[in-house]
């Protein structure tokens, strides 16, 4: 098959940056699109030219690298996938694709389509975890934790942290990102200790880093490589509104 | 040179406990003082990087990646191994010990596995506490599932995420300590060289991927958690950014390269589909719990659907080789069974080179649901790139290169050769002998990273002065003028390949003369082929783009440089090695039914090479491996 790409190219964050096009003959449909992309890139190469930077990594849907918006849906639309999961198959013979970055106020370009997620980072630095040293901590099976409770953690643990809960909102909120490690911790007796000291200085952290607010426009499960619920935004805001309380 | 590992002598069950208490320590005033140069933030770097931190030490972590969080110790799915014998079945640390070192085919020093069979309770309790959410019974309680090459249930878990679960809790505790100010993170680093100065390590040069600036950092001691080298081969299972590069660099800074011929080949990966890919998927070994490998018992049923094929014509080659541990055999041996069966023209898929994983027993027997609630990600995986129902019809799944039991050789400290410099998790040599066993990578990782490294790296920072020499030396200034010559060459050769067409050329030789099975010949034809790879890359590069910009072009290039020269010390060290063990097999020496035949009179040492010059012969040091606990003896599984 054949395929005519539309790639959003900027050399650096104070380029302006422009769309490029690009035609892609010789198309495997049992080839990822990253592996697509490589082609583009080989011929570019060969030609001399800079190549498309893209960021990508483990290539097996879990490092959470991946940050291509393509066709206007963070990782491509197919459902529970990253980019590096999607595959040529899902687009017809012919097909125009538009490739581009994560697009957030909070995710700078570094160039085409690589973007600095540091604010993400700087979320999880503000309480992501439960303050144990190494060493010195009870037995694993001392404190039993119901099915239902460790698989309901378990889920909201699946979050990559690619950012595609924020590619996607209107209002760049990363009430996914944080309500899901919020959630994973408030849950378990570990994590419940700090609860709320975790959830305030997560959520301030957010703000400071510029994303928005929820509206419930529920874009963020849809483009969840993992497929992360809406409803840890709903334990998220329960969660601040207990730590108000308090 | 004869080397020393200089491991405790005594009865091994209080070994670690008497050197933890000999060790010297860093009073707790003194160790801000300390600076400590991380690279690598995966389980080992990032679970070193936040342990060192809490205690107090001034760490510098660095990846290459955006985030601590994407090392690939993220990908692992199935599980880590503890000797908790939660489920009463008869587990016990020696236990776990003695697997670990005959599943190693008797290739690993004894202290160390010892010391990692009994910290491996101490990660779970840690992991936990963490908040990792590992898989739960009913009651509440840790369940445990099966593994490669151990008859007892001692593996953990967190779906088939649990190497991203036990990084996560890596990267949390790191978190905190770079918000403590214990740890400062570079992200968008490389690692281009180990600056050396009077044979001790004071620190690094290396690349900002964005800016293209060479930093020089010191430290007073510097830690390599940098990974393994299987990308070597190209396809593998690696991430794209996994290389030998900063293990490379130390190496031709004097560290010796320890048993490089012991790579894994992992049994359940998904098959190659042509000749764009760039990578191979693979699927948690968890699945031969419940899968079962089989290929059809005549050539003619190869191309038919498996539907049609009847069970009396099926082979369940695993089961009728190794009736005891069927399935579950090690990855070696797995492995290996399958190329077998290939190579007898009974594979199926595209080129034949594929075997049947079935769960079809397995659906009748517990319900498709409860196979959904135990692997659904792998079976979604697994459609999303063969476009195929693993529940409806069988898998079809292919050995492909996974992970490198070989890496810096290290001592008991694990330290290397070089003073200062320290090697953790799979960079290094240590523990998995010839062969890894499942759910074993995890766990030497988070062991060497939360419950070694702080141990041992006290006993040498105890005896040397904080700071005493920083980055105004001239070594540094010396190793960035060396790096930017490198980048300038390569950016300037302007020829007419690309580093990833000079790359899949180097893995094709590498994965047909020095792969799953190794000939003297075969060997020595990638010894001739290898130095011409390295002549062309050297004259007919072609790097586009410039160094200051963020140029991936430009990083694989560096990588592949190291790739081409550390293959040949790689293929060497196969070369020298005449006896089978684990991953390393010589057909040349084999049993009569094609098992893996060792030569312990010759070759039970570890072999560490001294890097001389690229193309210039490697010395060879030895360190002897005595067995004092376990006997020596044939490696059987049948």
């Amino acid at each position: 098959m054949k395929v005519k790409l539309h790639v959003w190219r900027q050399n650096g964050p104070n380029d302006k940056g422009t769309m490029e096009t690009y035609e892609v003959p010789n198309v495997s449909s049992d080839q990822s699109f990253l592996e697509m992309l490589d082609d583009v890139n080989l011929a570019l190469a060969k030609d001399g030219r800079d190549v498309i930077a893209f960021d990508h990594d483990c290539r097996e849907g879990i490092c959470g690298m991946c940050s291509q918006v393509i066709n206007g849906v963070p990782h491509g639309g197919q459902e529970r996938t990253t980019v590096c999961q999607l595959h040529m198959r899902e687009f017809e013979d012919g097909a125009e694709i538009f490739v581009e970055p994560w697009k957030a106020r909070a995710f700078p370009v570094i160039k085409d389509l690589v973007v600095d997620r540091g604010a993400l980072e700087k979320i999880m630095q503000a309480g992501g975890y439960t303050s144990c040293h190494t060493g010195g901590v009870a037995d694993g099976n001392a404190l039993p934790i119901g099915k239902d409770i460790a698989d309901y953690s378990m889920d909201a643990a699946e979050c990559i942290g690619c950012g595609a809960c924020v590619a996607s909102c209107p209002n760049s909120s990363a009430m996914l990102y944080t309500g899901a490690k919020v959630a994973q911790l408030a849950v378990l007796p570990q994590g419940k200790v700090e609860a709320h000291k975790r959830v305030m200085a997560m959520t301030e952290a957010a703000k400071e880093q510029g994303f928005g607010n929820c509206t419930n426009h529920y874009e963020c499960q849809a483009s969840c490589p993992k497929g992360v619920n809406v409803k840890f935004i709903a334990k998220l805001n329960r969660e601040y509104m207990k730590a108000l309380c308090k | 040179m004869i080397l020393d590992g200089k491991c405790p002598t005594g009865p091994i069950e209080t070994s670690w406990d008497r050197h933890r208490f000999e060790t010297k320590l860093v009073n707790p005033a003194n160790k801000r003082k300390y600076k400590v140069l991380c690279v690598g933030t995966g389980l080992a770097g990032g679970a070193a990087a936040a342990s060192l931190g809490e205690l107090g030490y001034n760490v510098h972590a660095f990846c290459y990646q955006d985030s601590a969080r994407r090392a690939h110790s993220i990908a692992a799915q199935g599980g880590i191994n503890a000797a908790k014998n939660y489920p009463n079945d008869g587990d016990s640390i020696y236990r776990l010990f003695y697997d670990t070192i005959k599943g190693g085919d008797f290739r690993a020093r004894e202290a160390d596995v010892w010391r990692l069979a009994q910290v491996s309770n101490n990660i779970i309790d840690q992991c936990v506490a963490q908040g990792v959410p590992f898989a739960r019974d009913y009651a509440g309680y840790l369940d445990n599932r099966s593994f490669g090459g151990a008859q007892v249930s001692r593996t953990f878990y967190a779906r088939g995420q649990t190497g991203q679960q036990l990084l996560l809790g890596a990267y949390s505790a790191l978190s905190r300590q770079i918000k403590a100010g214990t740890v400062t993170l570079h992200e968008r680093r490389e690692m281009l060289d180990l600056v050396v100065v009077d044979g001790v390590a004071r620190g690094i040069t290396c690349r900002n991927m964005v800016t293209g600036e060479i930093e020089s950092h010191w430290g007073d001691a510097v830690i390599l958690a940098t990974g393994g080298y299987v990308n070597v081969f190209y396809l593998s299972t690696n991430a794209m950014g996994c290389s030998v590069t900063a293990t490379w660099k130390a190496a031709k800074k004097g560290a010796y390269m320890a048993n490089p011929c012991y790579t894994q080949i992992h049994p359940t990966c998904i098959p190659q589909h042509g000749e764009h890919q760039s990578k191979l998927t693979l699927m948690s070994e968890s699945l031969r719990n419940d899968g079962r490998c089989w290929v059809p018992k005549k050539v003619e049923d190869c191309e038919k659907p498996a539907s049609d094929i009847a069970d009396a014509d099926r082979d369940y080659y695993l089961e009728r080789k190794y009736p005891s541990f069927g399935n579950l055999a090690p990855r070696d041996i797995a492995s290996r069974a399958a190329k077998e069966q290939c190579d007898d023209n009974r594979g199926v898929g595209p080129g034949k080179r594929g075997v049947y994983l079935d769960f079809a027993d397995s659906i009748k027997r517990l319900g498709e649901d409860t196979i959904r609630e135990r692997y659904g990600n792998l079976f979604e995986m697994y459609e999303k790139i063969t476009a195929e129902n693993g529940y409806k019809q069988p898998m079809r799944i292919y050995p492909a290169p996974h992970y490198a039991m070989g890496g810096l050789w290290v001592d008991y400290n694990c330290m290397s050769n070089v003073p200062g410099l320290f090697v953790l998790g799979e960079a290094n040599f240590s523990v998995h002998g010839a062969n890894r066993l499942g759910a074993s990578a995890l766990m030497q990782g988070l062991a060497d990273g939360y419950f070694v490294i702080p141990y041992t790296i006290a006993g040498y920072l105890a005896t040397v002065k904080p700071g005493q020499i920083k980055d105004d030396h001239a070594e540094f200034k010396k190793s960035a003028e060396e790096v930017k010559a490198d980048i300038d060459k390569m950016l300037s050769i302007n020829g007419t390949k690309t580093p990833s067409e000079l790359h899949r050329e180097l893995g094709k030789v590498m994965w047909e003369d020095v792969g799953m099975a190794r000939s003297k010949e075969s060997l020595e034809h990638a010894l001739k082929r290898i130095p011409e790879i390295r002549e062309e890359f050297w004259n007919n590069v072609k790097v586009v783009g410039t160094n200051e910009q963020f140029n991936q072009e430009l990083e694989n290039a560096g990588r592949l440089a190291d790739f081409i020269e550390f293959a040949e010390i790689l293929t060497k060290d196969a070369l020298n090695r005449e006896e089978s063990c684990g991953g390393h097999f010589r057909t040349e020496h084999q049993t009569e039914d094609g098992e893996a035949m060792r030569n312990d009179e010759d070759f039970c040492y570890v072999a560490a090479w001294e890097f001389k010059g690229a193309g210039v012969e490697p010395e060879l040091h030895k360190e002897p491996l005595k067995f004092e606990n376990v006997k020596l003896a044939v490696r059987s599984y049948k």
